[in-house]
This record gives C-alpha cells, sequence and structure tokens, in this order.
C-alpha cells in the first residue's frame, strides 16, 4: 500500500531527525574535565588598567526572552561604572557569552570564561537548572557567579552570590499577605519542574502551620497551552486564592482560560512569582489587571535611585521598555561586586569573599546588604497588584529588608524540608 | 454532572483547536507525501497577522473577523511560495522535505523574532468573546464555543470544497492515482500549489483562533505542530474524516485522564495510546483505497 509506505517514511524520518538532534546535544556535552581536578591557578591579570568580567546569559534559544533583559541591564552597569572610573580604577572589559538556554552549554561556556579569558568575576544565569550546571565548575575553579533571579532556596555555595529573592523573601511573604487578606485555602498550580515542586512543598508546610486548607494542586508540563481542565478544576475546588507558579508562555493561556470563565481578582486572586513587567504584554493587560504578584522590585518604586535607573534604562533601550526585579537585581549584582572589590583591595576570590560580609548598595528597590555567611542579600518584599497601565503598583510591604534564610531555618514549620 | 459536561465540552474544545492545526495538515501530508514542518510557523504568521491587524484597526470584533480571511491569505502565500521555491523539486523525497521544511520553519521563528521581538503579545478578545455563557444552566467559555463553531464551519467548508468544486475532483483524483490523473489531463503541478494554498492557509485560520486561547510568541507554531502530526496519523494519511474523529478522541482522551490524574500524565498516556493503537492499525483509522501499483 502506498499509504503505510509513506507513513513508514515518514516515521522513519521523524525517527532519523530525533536522533539527530541527539547527537547534536551529545556534541554539546562538557569534556570530562569540568568540574574534576584541583583549582587552576587563576589567571585573572589586573597588572594593566582594564579588568575582565563576564556575562553569561542566554541570548538565545527558549530563555532569551528573558535573559536578553538581564543582559542589557548588566551592560547598562558596566557602562555606568566604566563612566564613573571603573572598579578600582581599572576599566571594566567585558567578555559576553551566550548560554543558549541549555545548561550544558552554561557549564561549557562559565569554564571558557574563567579559564581561557581569565574573568575576575562571572554574572548571569537564569533557570535553576543552568545555576546547578554551573556550580560546580565555580566551585572547581574558585571562581565567583553573581546570580540575579528569584529562586526556590535551599541552596548556599561559597562561589556564588544570590543577588535575587530566596524563598524567605518572596514565597513566605506572599503566604503571609495572603493569610493576612484571610485567606483560609489555596489552590496550587505550577509548571512541572524543579522549582515550583520545592516552591509548593514549602507552601504546604506553612499552610499546615497555620491553619490554611490546600484545596487543590496542579502542574502542567512546561509549554501547555492548554488550560481549560486544570482552571475547571479550581473553578470548581473554590479556594479563597491561588497560588500560581507556572512559567513561560503557560501563564498566558492560564489567564486568559482564567478570565473567559469568569473568574476574576475579587472573586479569587491568583498570586504570581514569576510574572513581571515585562510579562504583562504578552498575556494581556486585560486578563490579569487586579491580580497580586510578589517580588522585591517594581518599576513603580518611588525612589531616586529608581527614577534614575528607569531614566538611564529607557534612555538607553527606549522609552517602550519596561524593568523588572531580575534585571534589577542583576544591575545591582555588579555595584555589589564593585563594592566587595574596593572594600577588599583586591580582585582575588578569597579577598573577595573575605570582604563580603556587610558589604551595601543603595540599589534601586532600596539599600541592599550582603549576608558573609549564605552570600545571599537581604532585601525587603513587595507584594503588588498589576494595573490598567500594564505596571505593577506596591499593595503590602514588609517596611524593612528580610534577612535571607535560604534554608528556612529560622521558621519552625519548616523543619525537614530541606533534607 | 456538571463534571462531565464541563469535561466533555473541555474534550470536544481541546479537539477543536487540534483539529484546526491538523486539517491543512492532512491536505497536504495526504496528497502530496510532503511532511510540512513549517505548518507550525504557517500557525505562527496567522496568529501575529490578528496581532498587525489588532493594532491597525484597534476594534476587536471587526479586526477578528477581518483576520480570518487575511490569515488565510497570508498563510497560502507562504504555502505556494514554499511549494514553488522548494517542495516542487523533491516530491516522492519525504525525508529531505522533513529537513527542509524544518529549516524554514527556523528562518520564519527567526524572521518572527527580529519583527515583532522576543516578547510574546497579545490579541485582545472581542468584548462579545469575553467571559462565559450561560446554557441550560453551565456555563462556557464564549471564546472555546466560537473555536468549535470556527473547526465546524473549516471542515464543512474543505469537505464540500472537495465533494463538490472542480477543484476538489481534481485535488481527489491527485490523491488516488497521480499518473492516471496527469494523463486525463489535470495539471498536478498546478493541483498541487492549489493545495498547498488552501492547507496553509487552514494554519493561518487556526493562527488566528489559537489567539483567544494563549501566547503568540515565535514558538507558536512548535507547541502545535507536534499534535497535527499525531492527529494526521492517527487519522489516516490524506483522510479527513479520520482526522476529525481522531482530533476529538484525543481531545476527549486528553481532557478526561488530565481531570483524573494530572497534564503531565495526561500527555504522556495519550502518547502511549497512540503508539498502541499504531502497533494494531498502522495506517490510522481509515485507510486510502486506491488502484495504484505503488
Amino acid at each position: 500500500m502506498r499509504s503505510a509506505k509513506r507513513l513508514r517514511r515518514a516515521l522513519a524520518g521523524v525517527a532519523l531527525l530525533s536522533m539527530g538532534l541527539g547527537v547534536a546535544a551529545c556534541g554539546a556535552r562538557v569534556d570530562d574535565e569540568t568540574g574534576s581536578g584541583a583549582a587552576a591557578a587563576s589567571c585573572v591579570d589586573t597588572s594593566g588598567d582594564s579588568v575582565r568580567i563576564g556575562f553569561l546569559n542566554s541570548r538565545s534559544g527558549t530563555m532569551a526572552i528573558s535573559e536578553n533583559t538581564v543582559y542589557n541591564s548588566l551592560a547598562m552597569a558596566a557602562e555606568q561604572i566604566n563612566e564613573a572610573g571603573g572598579v578600582q580604577g581599572k576599566q571594566l572589559e567585558v567578555v559576553a557569552e551566550d548560554g543558549a538556554s541549555e545548561p550544558t552549554i552554561f557549564a561549557e561556556k562559565a569554564e571558557k570564561l574563567i579559564r581561557a579569558d581569565c574573568v575576575a568575576a562571572v554574572f548571569g544565569g537564569w533557570t535553576s537548572s543552568s545555576r546547578k550546571a554551573m556550580l560546580p565548575v565555580f566551585e572547581s575553579n574558585d571562581a565567583l557567579l553573581f546570580y540575579p533571579v528569584q529562586y526556590e532556596g535551599l541552596e548556599a555555595s561559597e562561589n556564588i552570590f544570590y543577588s535575587g529573592a530566596t524563598t524567605n523573601q518572596q514565597i513566605v511573604p506572599a503566604l503571609d499577605y495572603l493569610k493576612e487578606q484571610g485567606a483560609t485555602s489555596l489552590f496550587l498550580v505550577g509548571s512541572d519542574y524543579v522549582f515550583p515542586q520545592t516552591a509548593n512543598k514549602i507552601i504546604k508546610a506553612y499552610a499546615e502551620a497555620n491553619g490554611i486548607e490546600i484545596k487543590g494542586e496542579e502542574y502542567a508540563p512546561l509549554g501547555h497551552t492548554d488550560f481549560s481542565t486544570i482552571v475547571s478544576k479550581v473553578r470548581d475546588a473554590g479556594a479563597d486564592a491561588v497560588f500560581n507558579t507556572l512559567n513561560g508562555d503557560s501563564n498566558v493561556a492560564f489567564f486568559k482560560e482564567y478570565k473567559s470563565l469568569g473568574l476574576t481578582p475579587e472573586a479569587m486572586p491568583v498570586l504570581s512569582v514569576s510574572i513581571a513587567e515585562e510579562e504583562v504584554g504578552g498575556i494581556g493587560v486585560d486578563n490579569i489587571v487586579g491580580q497580586p504578584v510578589a517580588w522585591n522590585y517594581y518599576q513603580t518604586i518611588d525612589s531616586p535611585e529608581n527614577t534614575q535607573f528607569v531614566a538611564d534604562f529607557k534612555a538607553r533601550y527606549g522609552a517602550d521598555k519596561v524593568t523588572s526585579d531580575p534585571m534589577e537585581a542583576a544591575y545591582t549584582s555588579l555595584f555589589l561586586w564593585k563594592e566587595m572589590v574596593e572594600k577588599a583591595g583586591s580582585f582575588a576570590v578569597a579577598d573577595v569573599q573575605a570582604a563580603a560580609d556587610g558589604v551595601t548598595f543603595d540599589a534601586p528597590e532600596g539599600t541592599v546588604t550582603v549576608n558573609g555567611d549564605n552570600h545571599h542579600i537581604a532585601k525587603t518584599a513587595l507584594i503588588g497588584k498589576i494595573g490598567p497601565d500594564g505596571l505593577i503598583h506596591t499593595e503590602w510591604s514588609s517596611g524593612e529588608p528580610i534577612e535571607p534564610d535560604p534554608y528556612l531555618e529560622s521558621y519552625p514549620w519548616a523543619s525537614g524540608l530541606a533534607g | 454532572m456538571e463534571t462531565l459536561v464541563t469535561q466533555v465540552f473541555n474534550g470536544l474544545s481541546v479537539g477543536s483547536i487540534l483539529l484546526l492545526a491538523a486539517l491543512g495538515l492532512s491536505l497536504t501530508f495526504g496528497q502530496m507525501g510532503v511532511i510540512n514542518m513549517a505548518h507550525g510557523e504557517f500557525i505562527m504568521a496567522g496568529a501575529y497577522t490578528a496581532f498587525v491587524v489588532q493594532q491597525t484597526l484597534g476594534a476587536a470584533g471587526l479586526s477578528l473577523v477581518l483576520s480570518l480571511p487575511l490569515a488565510f491569505g497570508i498563510g497560502g502565500l507562504l504555502g505556494v511560495v514554499l511549494e514553488l521555491t522548494l517542495l516542487r523539486r523533491m516530491y516522492h523525497r519525504p525525508l529531505d522535505t522533513l529537513l527542509v521544511t524544518w529549516g524554514v520553519a527556523l528562518v520564519l521563528q527567526q524572521l518572527a523574532r527580529d519583527i515583532f521581538g522576543t516578547a510574546g503579545v497579545d490579541v485582545a478578545a472581542p468584548a462579545w468573546l469575553a467571559g462565559p455563557v450561560q446554557i441550560l444552566g453551565f456555563s462556557f467559555p464564549r471564546s472555546r464555543l466560537f473555536i468549535l463553531v470556527l473547526a465546524v464551519l473549516a471542515v464543512t467548508a474543505v469537505v464540500m470544497a472537495l465533494r463538490y468544486t472542480s477543484l476538489g475532483r481534481r485535488i481527489r483524483a491527485t490523491v488516488q492515482n497521480r499518473q492516471l490523473a496527469e494523463s486525463s489531463g489535470i495539471s498536478t503541478r498546478r493541483t498541487d500549489m492549489l493545495t498547498f494554498f488552501i492547507g496553509s492557509g487552514l494554519a493561518g485560520v487556526a493562527g488566528v483562533a489559537l489567539t483567544l486561547m494563549g501566547s503568540i510568541s515565535p514558538n507558536l507554531g512548535s507547541s502545535y505542530i507536534v499534535d497535527a502530526f499525531l492527529v494526521v496519523i492517527v487519522g489516516g494519511l490524506g483522510q479527513l474524516k479520520g482526522a476529525i474523529i481522531a482530533a476529538f478522541s484525543l481531545g476527549v482522551a486528553q481532557s478526561w485522564i488530565e481531570y483524573t490524574t494530572t497534564a503531565s500524565i495526561a500527555k504522556v498516556l495519550v502518547l502511549a495510546l497512540v503508539v498502541a493503537f499504531l502497533q494494531f492499525r498502522p495506517q490510522g483509522i481509515f485507510t486510502l483505497r486506491t488502484r495504484s501499483l505503488v
């Protein structure tokens, strides 16, 4: 039969294609040398009047949409530091690499930046899998990574400085807020991977300790685009609020479905932890207006530092561009490194680590301080609501910076989570 | 009862979206043996057409109605260009069409990134499609009802065209026996081109429908192409009846399994069901009966 023959050919083609992809993926594998062996002596050259630093962001692939914005704010920070005289009088020379949304490429490029380009520090990474892939490279080479995105916590490395929020600076305050608003039951919706699963473990432990009922927990595969069944389940469960840890495009499909079933932020608010100013336009302001989100920075923060930051960013990249939390955290991380180096009087990793504790910077989000024990920074938690202008307006604030507690050691209900 | 009605509706709704995405593919794959990996990007082009129309016209209701024929034309034109420049040279080489159209898909994705940016954009639903509507005490999202109706209309139009127009007769003749059709005076090349225009145009229409559901980004096509191929293969190549049954069965199965388990498990189980089904019926639900010797 002709059609059966065609079908066999077609299927063989698909099989061949996927084999081809497999081979390509193998080609990108990091050498066996990576992550093993003794740390090579640092090759950072500080004898001239410039010093190299590395930017490692996904400029291509599925994460490029988010990471390009972080790259832009890092580039602006480097330019501003150079205009103001550099770090310890040395101009910054940026070596930018593309992580291409692949953890293995992140590890490979980190190795290259450290060993071949001899950079004094690397700034970048977004997904937890990219950070987990880079971590052994930075530890085995005894180099420094500045990581700018909120993440699931339960981690602290000598070689990484975390300038985004850990869970007690974003998720726990978000739960406190919902509790204050009178929520006694929650529905959890998330993407099916490490961050939402870990976040939901924390949320369930908190809920149990605070008498909040979890009415349901649903995960959708990354890139899932049909939320009819999940939103039907959410509607039927009738919780007081929804806690949303969906990532990427799924948020668009989720919020469109939510609105088309007639669910409103007044009746059942959806609190999100990974939707920032950048994403609101794609979701459609009408579909998400009035919904709460939790971060540590919004473009609408009213402070001289932020006014300057927003104005500089728009001047450089266009008046229609928005600033978001990860962009601000990346910008801040470069200035924190500068402060650390100048406090240490040295670019050497050990000296920078020793000097880190207590280093502060008047960031756009407010004054932040580095915690020398766990290498995270103290940040003020903010809950904002999305306005008709597409920007996020602060509704609730922790008032003062919250000390980072990546392992949630100061919360009795969280004992056992880290294990 | 309410759950039953909701889930049957959700299943039909998922099915109608699958059908819209797969309808054009079923035509071109079935007739020409071309594995068009760029079909998803034609869907994306349709979605961006709706975006551009809305940016230009503003009024959501009018722009949605205008987008449909416009997206059909743009999807169709893209298809014809692809057919004329590349595919025409490689009929009967399905593996090559697979690779070539995959390359074209990547180029189109990058083109969309360069024109519209990496961030997703939004097409607002017109007021008459916003929110739910109450029917017999149950509430259904208006946008999903609209897509269901659109899918039924598109299928009806294609079936009528195949059955009652001379182009339809030429297409059917070419599918059943290319050589014989050729020697009876049918220009199969012209027929191929027109089939590709209609098939790709339907992808454009699917793109407009999808703007009511989810995100419009350069990745839009890749999220639907695999599901569309599943529908075509389960349905049987070039079999509209098969594609319709396959789309709705897969949609209902997906929704039911998802309701009782989770979305991730539903994806896996539906794939496993398809694999099991193809073990017993590799030719799909329907088989093309043909007198051709090859």
